[in-house]
């Protein structure tokens, strides 16, 4: 009875340990992300960036292109064949233009961004971390926050939203292909029902604005599991597994949470 | 002969009642050292006595749990973000594994103090790194990136790197360790020439002892925690404590333990354990 009641406590005080940690993480992201993106870059600041745009935008867009082409052409595909059945395949324009705009490319995009450039990231910085490299720079006195973290974490606020409009613009491709030139489908009603029903500040806009908090959190979240993680090499496989596994999970918990707040009246 | 008279210099660090824990395990429990101006003063100790350590503390990268430290007179530990990394410019740090930036090649890590810290035109820039290579006797291999680096090679730029700025304050953390004979000979002289030529303080932690005794003017033996002993090396070779004859002889085994606490050897090795 005692030791039953005892174990429970223990149990208790692990789960508010964990908490603990938790918020204490949290907080500790937080300062960092406040530390390392607010501030006016000096001109080696824009060189930097413009280097990790191009590695961190280079890395992503073969996937994220390839893929757009695939999931529109998906997309044409498994709509027609409902579409027909209602006599209604003319509007495959707009639905994979809706689809595209609104859901998947902001998502998709994203979680391609997270497993290809995030963790790319978080073991760069962490390789940095674990052989000195940011503590031998603060030492010569140099902020990594400012040199390593900034430019990185910039480039990935900006890389995303582009990768995304990339990911739309194959994607609507990629369905046209499929829809006109396999299925048949009238050109004209494919691009037309596309440009009446495609609002540009609720579609477009919003899937922008999506794509904007993705690339903030997936960034953040890629940055801070490098700079955040215990400097060995066990230490650096393990981070790079979490900003993978943390990064999705934010990006599709987050995906609701603004689809319910843009698209479903809340 | 050398001059050893150090605690009648001006000092340049001095470290109060300092300790440092990490988890359980405390590391530093009331060390209390000067280091003074222009010298060279080692810190030496066994392996894991938290020589590093001690070497971050003062850099400021860690915080102690109390007491202080004071570099030419600034507490380190309440100085603000940008007040620290200013007093950072004026030393030099040398670590133990290195740390060059593997995304810049051996000029470039050398120069980056100087792109950072000054807006000298790049000829002079290039001058200044050619000059300091030429030191550590690596200005061929300045074309090479980190990896394609020896270890021993990988220390000798980072020393470069360290001195290339001019700071006021060296921190040398094991320069000796995985050096060939000759290049630790190199290394010998240009750590004391460093120090006679531009007034440097060095601190050397280190805990090879032949070549440390030969540099050093003063030094410090850390173990458990505290300082066991400090002074020249002359007094120190013929100090009686049986902890600082064992270190300072190199004698396996004394007071101070050799090995990491374990089961007995022999019954590990018959898988007993
Ligand atoms: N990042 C760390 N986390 C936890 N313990 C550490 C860390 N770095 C060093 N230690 C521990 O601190 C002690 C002192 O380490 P260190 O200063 O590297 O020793 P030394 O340089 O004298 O060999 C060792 O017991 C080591 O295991
Ligand atoms: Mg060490």
């Amino acid at each position: 009875m005692q030791s039953k009641f005892k174990q429970g406590a223990t149990q208790i005080t692990r789960l508010g340990r964990k908490g603990c940690d938790a918020m204490e993480a949290l907080g500790r992201a937080g300062v960092f992300l406040g530390q390392s993106a607010v501030g006016i870059p000096s001109r080696e600041g824009w060189r930097l960036w413009l280097r990790q745009m191009h590695f961190v935008g280079v890395l992503s867009l073969a996937i994220v292109l390839v893929s757009g082409l695939f999931i529109g052409m998906v997309l044409a595909l498994q709509g027609y064949t409902i579409l027909v059945d209602f006599g209604a395949e003319q509007a495959l324009g707009q639905m994979v233009a809706l689809s595209l705009l609104r859901e998947l490319a902001p998502v998709v995009a994203a979680l391609l961004f997270a497993g290809r450039a995030g963790s790319a990231l978080t073991a760069e910085i962490g390789l940095m971390k674990a052989t000195e490299q940011l503590t031998s720079m603060e030492m010569i006195g140099v902020d990594p926050l400012r040199r390593v973290v900034a430019p990185r974490l910039w480039a990935g606020f900006v890389a995303l939203p582009i990768l995304t409009v990339g990911f739309s613009v194959v994607g609507i491709w990629g369905g046209y292909l499929v829809g006109v030139e396999w299925l048949g489908v009238f050109e004209g009603s494919y691009w037309s029902n596309m440009q009446a029903s495609v609002s540009f500040i609720n579609d477009v806009g919003n899937g922008m604005i999506k794509s904007l908090v993705f690339a903030v959190v997936v960034t953040w979240i890629a940055v801070f599991q490098g700079y955040d993680l215990v400097p060995t090499s066990e230490g650096i496989s393990r981070a790079t597994t979490r900003t993978v596994v943390y990064s999705s999970l934010a990006v599709l918990g987050l995906d609701f949470v603004l689809t319910a707040v843009m698209f479903g009246g809340l | 002969m050398k001059v050893n008279q150090p605690m009648t210099d001006v000092p340049f660090i001095e470290i109060e009642d300092l300790y440092f824990s990490r988890g359980e395990h405390d590391i530093f429990r009331g060390v209390n050292m000067t280091i003074p101006q222009g010298k060279v003063t080692a810190i030496m100790g066994p392996s894991g006595t938290g020589k590093t350590t001690l070497l971050k503390l003062i850099g400021g990268q860690l915080t102690p749990d109390r007491g202080r430290v004071l570099i030419d007179g600034q507490e380190v530990h309440s100085l603000s973000r940008k007040a620290l990394f200013a007093l950072r410019k004026r030393m030099g740090m040398l670590f133990q594994s290195g740390a060059l930036f593997s995304d810049l090649d051996v000029f470039e890590n050398v120069a980056f103090p100087l792109r950072v810290h000054t807006d000298l035109p790049d000829a002079m820039i290039r001058d200044l790194v050619l000059l300091k290579l030429q030191a550590v006797g690596l200005r061929g291999a300045r074309k090479l990136t980190p990896a394609e680096l020896s270890g021993g090679m990988a220390r000798r730029v980072a020393l470069a790197r360290a001195v290339a700025l001019d700071p006021e304050l060296i921190l040398y953390d094991e320069p000796f360790v995985g050096q060939d004979p000759i290049s630790m000979g190199v290394l010998v002289q240009l750590i004391k020439r460093l120090n006679q030529a531009l007034q440097l303080t060095s601190v050397v932690v280190s805990h090879d002892i032949k070549e440390t005794l030969s540099i050093a003017d003063y030094l410090y033996l850390i173990a458990d925690g505290q300082v066991v002993a400090h002074g020249t090396p002359q007094t120190l070779d013929t100090n009686q404590d049986p902890r600082v004859s064992q270190f300072v002889h190199g004698e396996p085994d004394g007071p101070v333990p050799f090995h990491y606490p374990a089961e007995s050897f022999y019954r590990d090795i018959l898988g007993h354990a």
